[in-house]
């Protein structure tokens, strides 16, 4: 690929992250976490959102979990797996993911089961969302880095 | 009052001479060692992440207790430490389940490391949260998600000045009330309800008074007058602008 295809790329990688910040998706946490990306720590991004996704889909399953069972009474467990979610959403600028959280932690603070049950959908829901278009964003990345790679290959 | 707040603090200036001879030779590095607490795996990797973009050495640890191992204050009393390497910096999240943020700064405090700064990081932007660790002698208080330039920040007031031309300057400073057994070389604050939220520049959640660094203390100045005060007492500001906010409010 090159030439026009690079720029395309670029210009793909820009659009998708306007999108996710004019949807709220993302918020400036996000490009904090660019600015500590170099030449010394060149996936640095997709890193830590991976661990993200590890870290938020095991809450996740615990949330579920705990909600699930019939005799469920224990918010305060709940809770601390909820501020978890919210400290990490907030870290990597996980926006919306974080304010569903928010709104969960509300909902099991007044001991609201079906609050809580319609939140943890909205969060199933929101999470799937963000993690398809990181995703994407870090494919449309690597295919970029890769066209660079051809571009300009090394000399000696 | 003032002598002894004097002479406490050359003490501890001699105390931490010795100290530092006793410790194990430690490589000889111009480099900042912080020590960071998190339990949280995702905020451990940013955090070293960015003290590591700005030269620091880090090591991270995820409990209170750990931090505590490391440093060798641990209930086994380890006199020697699993680590040579000297910790110039501690920084920790508030909320961990075990022993919190504000634990862990008693108990540093309260321990032949007390001269090591620790700075306290929380999402949660609670006055009197941060009241109570300033006055447990935190050195300042950051607001989650910390941002490079928090860090940028608190690196250059920390560790680009002499640390030790600022204890100097202390002694001669103006006297003010004290409590008891604090011998820090910043006066000591207390909670000040008449410090009211002002409009910051930065975008800030809660209405209370945002103390993230991210507003700049001259933001805050035009309704503290802190710049006018500054003047009048500049040997005794302390360099961490969130007690420089704390103490010119208490002179309101």
């Amino acid at each position: 690929m090159l030439g026009l295809g690079m720029e395309r790329l670029r210009a793909d990688i820009n659009r998708l992250l306007a999108l996710l910040f004019h949807q709220g998706v993302l918020d400036e946490q996000y490009l904090q976490l660019q600015q500590l990306q170099d030449e010394s720590s060149p996936n640095f991004v997709s890193e830590v959102v991976n661990i993200y996704f590890q870290e938020s889909e095991k809450l996740l399953r615990n949330l579920r979990s705990l909600l699930m069972d019939r005799e469920f009474s224990d918010y305060k467990k709940m809770g601390v797996h909820l501020n978890q979610f919210i400290g990490s959403s907030s870290s990597i600028g996980a926006k919306r993911v974080r304010n569903v959280c928010v709104a969960f932690r509300v909902a099991s603070e007044q001991n609201n089961r079906l609050g809580c049950l319609r939140a943890l959908e909205l969060l199933e829901h929101e999470y799937c969302y963000l993690k398809n278009k990181l995703h994407e964003l870090f494919q449309i990345e690597q295919q970029r880095l890769l066209a660079a790679a051809v571009r300009y290959p090394a000399q000696h | 009052m003032a002598r002894n707040g004097v002479f406490s603090r050359r003490r501890r200036a001699e105390r931490v001479e010795e100290l530092e001879e006793l410790l194990p030779l430690t490589e000889s590095t111009n480099e900042v060692h912080v020590l960071a607490v998190d339990d949280s795996l995702v905020d451990r990797i940013v955090i070293e992440r960015l003290l590591k973009i700005t030269s620091c050495k880090v090591t991270t640890v995820d409990s209170g207790m750990r931090a505590l191992k490391y440093l060798g204050l641990d209930e086994e009393e380890t006199s020697v430490r699993i680590d040579g390497l000297k910790v110039d910096l501690i920084i920790t999240d508030y909320c961990m389940p075990g022993m919190t943020g504000y634990d862990l700064l008693k108990k540093i405090k309260g321990s032949s490391f007390r001269e090591i700064p620790v700075v306290i990081m929380s999402s949660e932007n609670v006055l009197t949260r941060i009241d109570r660790c300033l006055e447990e002698g935190a050195e300042d208080f950051l607001l989650k998600p910390v941002k490079l330039s928090d860090v940028k920040r608190l690196k250059s007031y920390m560790f680009n000045e002499d640390r030790f031309r600022e204890e100097q300057k202390g002694m001669n400073k103006r006297k003010l009330p004290e409590t008891s057994s604090d011998d820090s070389s910043t006066p000591t604050l207390s909670p000040s309800p008449s410090l009211s939220s002002s409009p910051s520049p930065s975008p800030s959640p809660s209405p209370s008074l945002d103390l993230s660094s991210t507003s700049s203390p001259k933001a805050l100045s035009s309704s503290l007058s802190i710049d006018s005060l500054a003047h009048s007492t500049d040997s005794s500001m302390p360099s961490s602008p969130t007690r420089r906010l704390k103490m010119s409010s208490q002179d309101l």
